[in-house]
C-alpha cells in the first residue's frame, strides 16, 4: 500500500465536502436541515471541514414537530452556539394553527407528515434554493434512487421519472424560480460508515444514543418511550428498560432498542451483529406500506 | 479498507437483479426485516420461492410494471472493502442510465447468458464500458446450471468475447462462470465447476487493484469556492477550496491558474482545518498561493510540470440524454468540474451504432440515447484533458439553458 492510499472513510469524507462546496458555489440561499440526529450532526462536522475558518454559507434550519426528544433539542442549541452558526427553528405547531391543519389522532399520533407543510413554508419564507439533508441511500428503497442533487418542484415534490442524469462528480444545480434542490452529501454512506466516522472523528452525540434507563411500552415488539405525545391504553404495561436509540426522530414514531452499549465501540459492535435494518428496527412510520417513503417524497418530504 | 464502485450491466433476463440479490444475500448484507418484506412480496407471485431480484427493484411504479426505470445504488462491505453498486437497467432505451451509472465505476460486471452467448446487448454494454473508460471488466457467464456446467460452452463464449475486448481495446478483462440463481461462484466456490480454478466473483471484487486507477501525476484542482473570513484576526486569509481530482500538491510547487494563465507557488495546504505538507487525489483541501491573484470558482489550479490543454474548440463523443433532439448549431451550457461556460455544438460528424460500432455519417441530429461524435465551441477557453488520458478532467455535461436539464454527457477527445 503506497503512502498515497486513501481510506474509504477519507474518500467518503472528501466526496461529501466536495458536495457541500458545490452547494456554496452554485446557490444563493442554501440551508442545512438539522434535526439533532447523528446524520445531521455528521453533516455539521463535514461542513466545518468544508468551510472553516470561514463561516457556513447557510444557516442550520430545524423543523420542530414539537414531539422531539428534549435531549436532542438541547444538544441542537448547544451545538449551534458552540460553533457560532445561525440556527433557524420553525415549529409545526405554528403551521397547524396558521394553516388550520388537522392534528393526526391515534395511539402514536405522528406529525411526521405535517412537517412537510412547515418545511415548504420555511423554504418560501427565506427563499431557500437548496436544502441540504442527511438522507442516506442505504436507508430505504426510494432513497436508493434519488440523486445527490435532487430537483423538487414548487410543492417540494420528487418525480423519480424526471430525474436528471448525474455523471462523474458533476452536479447540475440549475433551477427555475420556485423550484428548489434537495442535496444529500452523505448519500453514499451507510449506517456503519457513519458510526465508524463518528468514532474516528470523536464527534459528540446526544445522550439518547447511548444506553440509559427509560420508561417504555412494548408495542408489537417495538419499545416506545412513554411521553405526553403517545396515548397510553389500559392494556399498556409501562416497563423500565435499559435502551438506546439507533435513530432519533419524533417520540411518536421512533422506537428504542434494548441495549447496554454505553460507548461508541459497544454500539458499533451491536450494529455489526444486528440482523435488523436501522429503519426497520426503529421507525414506526415506515411500516404503513411498502412504498411509504416513495409517497412522502413525492409529496415534498425530505 | 478501501472503496470499489462497480456497475452491473445486463437485463432482467440475464439474471442481473438475481446476481446483485445473491451478492447481498450471500455476503449477509440483507437484514431480517428486509428479508421479511421480500418474502411478503414474493408470496404475491405465483411460485413460492424468495425472489432475490425483488431486492433491487426500488419503486412501486417499477414493481408494478416489473421494470427498472433508473439507476439505484446498493451498498455492502466485507472486512476488506466497501462496495457501491450502481444498478442500471440494460434495455436499449436506457443507454443514458447505463452511461450515468458507469461514469464513476472502477469496474463493470458484464453478464452473459450461457445459453445465448455473446449477443447484441453484450456488445452494446461493452462498447459503453469502453467509451467511458471503465478500468476493469468482469465477464460473468451466468446460468451455467442451465448448460450442465459445460466447460466447452464457457470457453467458446470467452473466445467470442475476447474478440470484442480486442476491438474495443478493453484493458483488464477477467472471465468467470457463475450461476447467480444457484449461488455458484458468487461468494461460495462451486462444486459444480471443478474445472474452474480462478476467483469467485466476491474474491475478484475484493482483489481488483483500484489504487492505480487514480492519476497521481497531473496536478489538477478545480476551485469550487473561495474562503475569505474577513475577520480581524484572519483579515488576509484567502483560501481556494476544492477537491484534488488528480496529482499530488506540495508546498512550494509551481502552479498555473487556468484559463487565465497566471502563475504562482503553493504557500500552504490545509486539509480538514489542519496544515499539511502535501495532499493528493482525491482529497478535498484548501490551497493558499504566494501571490495575491484574482481567482474564483471555475478556475483550475494546475501544476506546472504537466498542464492541460486550454482551448475553445474540442471534439467530443457525446451521449444524448434528452427527448428533444440535438441539432447542429444548438447552444448549451457546458459544465466541466466547477466551470460552466456557454457553448455551441457546431456540427455532428457521425452517429455511432452502439451495437456494431459502425459510423453513420449521414446523421444531422442526435436523439435520446444516441452516441455521436461532435465538435463543440465554447465562449471562453476551457482547460481540459482528453477523457481517455485523464477521465476526471475530460468528462463534461451539457445543460439546456431553458429547461436547466442535463441533456448530454461529453467525453472530450
Amino acid at each position: 500500500m503506497s503512502k498515497y492510499h486513501t481510506d474509504y472513510l477519507d474518500q467518503l469524507e472528501s466526496e461529501s465536502i466536495h458536495i457541500f462546496r458545490e452547494v456554496a458555489g452554485q446557490f444563493e440561499h442554501p440551508a442545512l436541515l438539522f434535526s439533532g440526529g447523528k446524520d445531521s450532526i455528521t453533516l455539521v462536522h463535514l461542513a466545518l471541514k468544508a468551510f472553516r475558518p470561514g463561516k457556513f454559507p447557510f444557516p442550520l434550519v430545524h423543523i420542530d414537530t414539537g414531539h422531539n426528544f428534549p435531549e436532542a433539542l438541547s444538544f441542537r442549541d448547544e451545538l449551534a452556539a458552540s460553533i457560532g452558526e445561525k440556527l433557524v427553528v420553525r415549529k409545526v405547531e405554528d403551521t397547524i394553527r396558521k394553516r388550520h391543519l388537522t392534528e393526526p389522532t391515534g395511539k402514536f399520533a405522528s406529525r411526521n407528515a405535517l412537517q412537510t407543510f412547515t418545511l415548504l413554508d420555511t423554504i418560501e419564507e427565506f427563499g431557500f434554493d437548496a436544502c441540504i439533508g442527511g438522507a442516506r441511500r442505504d436507508e430505504e428503497k426510494a432513497r436508493a434512487k434519488e440523486r445527490i442533487f435532487s430537483v423538487r418542484d414548487e410543492f417540494g415534490g420528487w418525480d423519480p421519472k424526471r430525474q436528471r442524469p448525474e455523471l462523474w462528480n458533476t452536479y447540475n444545480g440549475r433551477i427555475r424560480k420556485g423550484e428548489n434542490v434537495r442535496v444529500f452529501p452523505i448519500s453514499n454512506w451507510t449506517e456503519l460508515d457513519i458510526w465508524n466516522y463518528i468514532r474516528r472523528e470523536q464527534i459528540a452525540l446526544p445522550s439518547i444514543y447511548f444506553a440509559h434507563d427509560r420508561e417504555v411500552i412494548d408495542y408489537q415488539g417495538q419499545l416506545v418511550a412513554v411521553s405526553p405525545f403517545i396515548r397510553l391504553d389500559p392494556a399498556d404495561e409501562v416497563l423500565s428498560r435499559r435502551v438506546r436509540y439507533r435513530t432519533v426522530g419524533d417520540m411518536t414514531c421512533t422506537a428504542a432498542v434494548e441495549s447496554s452499549a454505553s460507548g461508541i465501540d459497544d454500539i458499533i459492535r451491536e450494529i455489526t451483529a444486528t440482523r435488523t435494518s436501522e429503519r426497520g428496527e426503529t421507525r414506526i412510520d415506515d411500516k404503513v406500506s411498502e412504498a411509504a417513503m416513495e409517497d412522502r417524497k413525492k409529496n415534498g418530504y425530505f | 479498507m478501501d472503496l470499489l464502485r462497480f456497475i452491473t450491466a445486463g437485463s432482467v433476463d440475464d439474471g442481473k437483479s438475481t446476481l446483485i440479490g445473491r451478492l447481498l444475500y450471500d455476503s449477509k448484507s440483507i437484514l431480517t426485516d428486509q428479508l421479511e418484506a421480500l418474502e411478503r412480496q414474493s408470496r404475491n407471485k405465483e411460485d413460492g420461492e424468495i425472489d432475490l431480484a425483488l431486492l433491487t427493484d426500488g419503486l412501486r411504479a417499477e414493481r408494478e410494471q416489473g421494470i427498472t426505470i433508473d439507476v439505484a445504488y446498493k451498498y455492502f462491505s466485507t472486512p476488506k472493502r466497501k462496495f457501491i453498486i450502481a444498478d442500471a437497467p440494460g434495455h436499449i432505451q436506457y443507454t443514458r442510465n447505463m452511461v450515468t451509472g458507469a461514469s464513476n465505476a472502477n469496474l463493470i460486471i458484464i453478464l452473459v447468458d450461457a445459453r445465448n452467448g455473446v449477443v447484441e446487448q453484450t456488445r452494446r454494454h461493452s462498447i459503453i464500458a469502453g467509451l467511458l473508460n471503465i478500468p476493469h471488466v468482469v465477464v460473468a457467464i451466468n446460468k451455467m446450471d442451465l448448460v450442465d456446467y459445460s466447460q466447452d460452452t464457457y470457453n467458446n463464449i470467452a473466445i467470442d468475447y475476447a474478440e470484442i475486448a480486442r476491438t474495443l481495446n478493453l484493458k483488464d478483462v477477467t472471465y468467470l462462470p457463475i450461476s447467480a440463481l444457484k449461488g455458484d461462484n458468487i461468494v461460495e466456490r462451486s462444486a459444480n465447476l471443478p474445472w474452474y480454478e480462478g476467483d469467485t466473483l466476491l474474491e475478484l471484487l475484493e482483489r481488483t487493484e483500484v489504487e492505480k486507477d487514480v492519476n497521481l501525476s497531473y496536478g489538477r484542482l478545480p476551485v469550487q469556492y473561495v474562503i475569505r473570513p474577513q475577520t480581524d484576526e484572519l483579515h488576509d486569509y484567502r483560501g481556494y477550496a476544492g477537491k484534488i481530482i488528480s496529482g499530488i500538491y506540495k508546498k512550494g510547487d509551481a502552479v498555473t491558474i487556468l484559463p487565465a494563465g497566471l502563475r504562482s507557488r503553493i504557500k500552504a495546504i490545509e486539509r480538514g482545518g489542519e496544515q499539511v505538507e502535501e495532499a493528493f487525489a482525491p482529497q478535498s483541501v484548501v490551497l493558499h498561493l504566494e501571490d495575491d491573484l484574482d481567482i474564483s470558482r471555475g478556475d483550475l489550479i494546475a501544476k506546472d510540470d504537466h498542464l492541460p490543454r486550454v482551448e475553445q474548440e474540442m471534439e467530443v463523443l457525446l451521449c444524448w440524454m434528452d427527448s428533444k433532439p440535438l441539432v447542429g448549431g444548438n447552444r448549451y451550457l457546458l459544465q466541466l468540474g466547477s466551470r460552466t461556460v456557454r457553448s455551441v455544438v457546431k456540427e455532428i460528424e457521425y452517429r455511432l451504432d452502439v451495437n456494431s460500432l459502425e459510423k453513420d455519417y449521414s446523421t444531422q441530429q442526435a436523439g435520446l440515447n444516441d452516441i455521436v461524435k461532435a465538435r463543440i465551441r465554447t465562449a471562453t477557453p476551457l482547460p481540459y484533458d482528453s477523457y481517455a488520458e485523464l477521465q476526471v478532467n475530460g468528462g463534461a455535461i451539457l445543460i439546456d439553458e431553458t429547461s436547466h436539464v442535463t441533456v448530454g454527457a461529453c467525453m472530450i477527445q
